[in-house]
This record gives C-alpha cells, structure tokens and sequence, in this order.
C-alpha cells in the first residue's frame, strides 16, 4: 500500500471505539506478544497459568510496563507512550492495594481528586460510589477494618470513581476465601455487567472467567492459544493446559473419517466425521475400566492401561493412567475398591464413540 | 551410663553458676564478656550521676551561658533536622526509588560523612563553604552570606554530620514500604509527586520520624565538625557539647551539669523510640 493509498485508508475508517491493542513486551528471555480486541461493553478475560505473562499484559495496557513494540488504541486514541496517571485507565489490583492511611471514602475519593474535583466534589462523588456498591456504612472505615469483600468493592469503587474507558481487574477474587467468593463473583458480575466501557481481567480461575467474562483469551507463555466465547473453549479446548482446566482428556492428532490418529498413539473413534488435522476430548468420567479385557462390550475404544496415581476429586476418585494412551478416569469409590485400584495395576479401559467429541484442529 | 549422675553431682557441687546456666542458658565465656561489656557502657554513666554536684545543680544549669548554650544546641539541632528532613527525604527517595548509573556509588557517598572523622567534616566544609572555599567565595561575592564562625554555620556542619542518618534510615523504609501503593496511585490520575505526598509520605511517616530523631540527636551531640568550622563563640557558635569541653578545663563540676542535660535529653529521645526500636523483635 502507498502512503497516499495508507492515508486515504485511514481516513475512512471511522474512530474505532472500545479497545484495540497489540502488547509486546521484552524482558530478558520473556516474550509477551499478545493481541487484544474489544468493543464497549464487552468484558474480556485474559486466562493462562501462573508466568503466562497476563499480569504483565494487564500492567501494560495500564502503562505500568512500557510496550517493547506493539500498539494501543482506546476509543481511538493512542496510548503507547502515555504515562499511567494520564491513561483514562482504571486498575482494581490482585491485594487491591487501599492506601492503608485513608479512609475508604478518601481512597474512592483519591482519583476524582487527582482529576481535578475539589476535596467536597471528590467525596461526595466518592459517598455516591460507595452506596452503590452497599458500603455506604463503611465510609468512614480505614482498609484493615473492611472484610476481604468489602475491600474488593471499595477498589473497584475506587477504580470506577475515574470513570475510566478501560477497567483492568487483577485476579479480582484471588484474595476471597471460598465463600465469600461466591458473593463477591455475583456481585463483581453485576458491576461488570452495568459497566458501560471495557473491562479486561485477569484470572487463572476458569470459573470466575467462564462467568465474569463474554470472551477467554487463554494465555500461555505470552501467547495467545485460543480466544472464544467460555462455552466455545470449554467444549473445544485446544491445549492441555485448557482441557485440564475444563476437566477434559484432550488429544491431538490426524482424523480418517470417523477416527482421529492421535499423535504417537492408537486411533480414537468418534461419531464426527472429520478430515486432517483434528482435536478429540471427552470428559474422564466418560471412560469405564475393567480389570479384564472386556469381550461383549459394545464400545469401540479399547485400550489397555496401568495406573500411575489415583486422587480424590469430589466425591469420586480420579485415577490417573499411562499406557497407550494417557488418559484422567474418573469412578466412583466403591467401583474403585472392586477393581483393586493400586497404582502400577493393569486395566483396561473403554470410551463409547458417542462421547467422545472430535473437532478440526 | 555415667552422664547424669555426673550432672548431677556437678549441679550439686556448683549450684550457683548451674542455676544460672539453666535459667538462660548462657554459656560462660560468653556471659562474662557480656557483663564487663555492659558495665563498661553504664558505669560512666553512673559515674556522672554519682558525682554530680546536685546542691548547686540549680545554679549551675539556670546561669545565662548554660542557658544560652543549651538554647543554642536546641535551635541548631532542630534547624539541622529540618535542613536534613527537606534536603535527605527527597534524596532517600531518589536513591530508593529511581534507577540510575552510578546509584550505588551515590549510596556510598551519601553514607560517607556516617563514618568520616567529624573534624574532617569540618574542613572539608571550610574548604567548600568558607571564605575562600569553593562554593563559599561566590556565596559571599554575590550574596555577601558568610557561613563559617556563624550560628548559621552551626546548623549547616551539624546537617552535614546529621543528614546521612536521616536518609538512611528513611531509605530503609521506602525499600520496605509496597511501590505499588505508587503505581496505584499513578493508575488513579496522580502524577508521581502527587502520589509521594499523598501516599508515600503519610506511609513513610514512622520511618521519617525516627530518621528525624536520629538526625536531631546526632546534631545536639555534633562536636568535631561544629567547632571546625564554626569556632566556639559563646551565644553564637557554642553549642553544649562544646560548652561541656571547654567547662571541663576550668569549671568540672560545671561539665558534669551539662552533661546530664544532654543524657536526660538523651534518655528523653531513646524513650520516645523505645516503640519502634524496642519493642520484642
């Protein structure tokens, strides 16, 4: 493309709203190269294991970790220089990170302020923030006094106080115990919900992801794996570490029609029919073992395994097998106590075509 | 087995020593030197208490050149503080929080007046500041401002002497107060000045008392450097620690008396610190 033809492009393209980003950031070996898009409105939750390099995606688009290369636009305009106190950016932190000195009326306060309200504007903006989330009785309370999700609602009171165009939530609900969690996710879930702008959070929890968020980026290694909608990537998951995620055993490999070759391994029959390369998944408690080759069974998927560990996972055990194919099965206790269950013990295991489920790859 | 009867019969035979052993359980070559060193640290100071001339101590301590010293020694020393407080809280600051070329060395050269001999102090301000000195010769070509053998001086080689602890010890607390509280802030809309006044001051604020208080004692004890460069002039340069000195040649009893206002301000600063410094670790 010409310049002439580049200009004359850009000229028609109207003011994209919402997000558009390209995050690139270098450090020593570590190379984040992620690529985010929203519109107003949407909530995106970026998703990866521990060192995926989420949380230093998230202090990029804040301005906290300058972009190595790469691109940000917000509402159209360009913020890969600008400095964080500029950026109409909002951060809720993983630990929330209240001044311990304020109040919390002061520290929803804090950013009008800065933003040029006066000390009455700022509070009274502030008490108005803190009723809508139901602290309006905490106003006055310093941050060591607040319960875990209390503390939670005045950061993202705080966060929102700036009205920002961009709200960025790092593992907004790590810092819950279980069952406050649970509140807290709801009510998160409602804030997000009403919030009018972007919003982008970070989590390695695929439940608070798959309900906070209308759309996953699963992060590993700095690096996009997949992006969809959370029953999308639940259904179709297309790396290990998702498909643990989820709970599916996970395979790759090249599909004949009703068969899918899995990579150095047997074939898998399934009820799709493919061509090429192709994903097959299907949850453990879909695999039955037996102690002996079973002989009238009507399953089409036979293999033979050994167990290499069993856990308890709920109110059943999942037993973790390698043989031809590594496999996660899940049975119950007293199905696990007849079948003498031991790790290192031969079985064998099979999985009906019907459950499994095949998709391109 | 022979071991417990031993102890046993050992424990018999020195009650005394074992009671002593069990209660602490402090080995002897190491409670022995421990004890001589700590009669060492306090019997001085009993000493001074012992022969201090309590029936004239009235007298002595409301005559106007006690006073003035004593007068003197307070506004300098606080006046130093606050040179140090305005001047060392940035500089901690910036060493703790900015990275640049050469932070290290900066570090080193901040803590060098800590272990430099205060009568080096003194000259090395002569040589900047005085008369003639570097910086000291514009001073008073442009500004006809004299440092050396003033009360300004004073407090200028008790900063000098001062400062180091201060930022030092409000460096330590910055290295140890959450930067994040600063990004936070930043996120926020604060700019980063903003965010230190509003958010790291407030939070530093312990570290920087104690650092102030530090620095004040410092300064109220300064003698090498002060005298250096500032003489001992009565009311205008001569702070109590010099009028102490120059006490102790022709009035003793006189030195005594002094000194205990220093130690009394002494114990009064250690008490107002006992919170931070000695409290159980």
């Amino acid at each position: 493309m010409t310049d002439a033809a580049k200009t004359a492009h850009h000229a028609v393209t109207p003011t994209t709203q919402g997000l558009d980003a390209h995050l690139v950031v270098e450090r020593g070996s570590f190379r984040l190269d992620v690529a985010l898009t929203a519109a107003p409105g949407d909530v995106v939750a970026l998703l990866g294991p521990n060192g995926a390099g989420k949380t230093t995606a998230l202090r990029a688009l804040a301005g906290l970790v300058p972009l190595t290369d790469g691109h940000l636009r917000l509402d159209g305009a360009v913020l890969d220089r600008t400095p964080p106190e500029s950026r109409p950016v909002g951060v809720v932190f993983q630990d929330y990170l209240l001044f311990p000195h304020l109040s919390a009326l002061d520290n929803v306060a804090f950013g009008p302020r800065c933003h040029g309200a006066s000390k009455a504007q700022a509070r009274a903006q502030a008490a108005e923030w803190l009723d809508r989330m139901d602290l309006a009785a905490h106003a006055g309370a310093k941050p060591r006094r607040l319960s875990g999700g209390q503390a939670q609602r005045v950061a993202l009171a705080r966060a929102l106080a700036t009205r920002p165009r961009l709200l960025l939530l790092d593992e907004p609900l790590a810092a819950l115990d279980a069952r406050t969690r649970l509140d807290v996710r709801a009510q998160l879930r409602r804030h997000l919900a009403d919030f009018e702008a972007v919003a982008v959070l970070v989590t390695h929890d695929p439940l608070d992801a798959m309900v906070l968020a209308d759309h996953l980026v699963v992060i590993e290694d700095g690096h996009v794996v997949q992006e969809g909608t959370p029953s999308d990537i639940a259904r179709r998951p297309r790396t290990d570490y998702i498909a643990h995620l989820v709970g599916l055993n996970l395979y790759k490999g090249r599909a004949e029609g009703h068969t899918v070759r899995v990579d150095g391994g047997p074939g898998i029959t399934t009820t799709e029919d493919l061509t090429g390369p192709a994903f097959v998944a299907f949850p453990p408690n879909a695999v039955t073992l037996h102690r002996d080759r079973p002989t009238g069974s009507s399953a089409r998927n036979l293999w033979r395994c050994e167990v290499a560990g069993l856990e308890t996972h709920g109110d059943q055990i999942r037993a973790a097998l390698t043989g031809e194919l590594p496999l996660a099965a899940d049975l119950t206790t007293i199905a696990a106590a007849e079948l003498d269950l031991r790790p290192g013990a031969t079985v064998w295991a099979t999985v009906k075509a019907a459950q499994t489920h095949a998709y391109p790859a | 087995m022979t071991s417990p009867d031993r102890t046993g019969a050992a424990e018999a035979l020195i009650r005394g020593p074992r009671r002593r052993r069990v209660r602490g359980g402090v080995p002897l070559p190491l409670l022995l030197p421990s004890l001589i060193g700590l009669a060492f640290l306090l019997v001085p100071l009993v000493a001074l208490l012992i022969r201090a001339p309590w029936s004239s101590l009235p007298d002595l301590l409301t005559s106007t050149e006690v006073w003035q010293a004593l007068q003197l020694s307070l506004v300098c020393a606080t006046a130093a503080t606050a040179v140090s407080l305005v001047l060392g809280v940035p500089l901690a600051w910036l060493l703790a929080r900015v990275e640049f070329p050469g932070r290290g060395l900066v570090r080193a050269l901040v803590t060098l007046p800590l272990v430099l001999p205060p009568v080096v102090g003194g000259v090395a301000l002569l040589m900047a500041l005085g008369r003639n000195g570097v910086v000291g010769r514009w001073l008073d070509a442009w500004f006809g401002i004299t440092l050396p053998f003033t009360t300004t001086g004073v407090v200028v080689a008790e900063a000098f002497v001062a400062m180091p602890f201060l930022v030092i010890s409000v460096e330590g607390t910055l290295r140890a107060a959450d930067p994040r509280y600063e990004e936070a802030a930043t996120t926020l809309g604060a700019s980063r000045f903003t965010a230190f006044r509003r958010v790291t001051l407030p939070l530093i604020a312990p570290g920087i008392a104690a650092g102030a208080v530090l620095a004040w004692a410092r300064a109220l004890g300064e003698f090498g450097a002060t005298i250096t460069f500032a003489g001992n002039f009565p009311g205008r340069t001569q702070t109590m620690p010099l009028a102490v000195y120059l006490a102790l040649q022709n009035d003793p009893e006189a030195a005594i008396a002094l000194s205990l206002v220093l130690l009394a301000v002494s114990i009064a600063v250690l008490a107002g610190l006992r919170d931070r410094w000695m409290a159980p670790a």
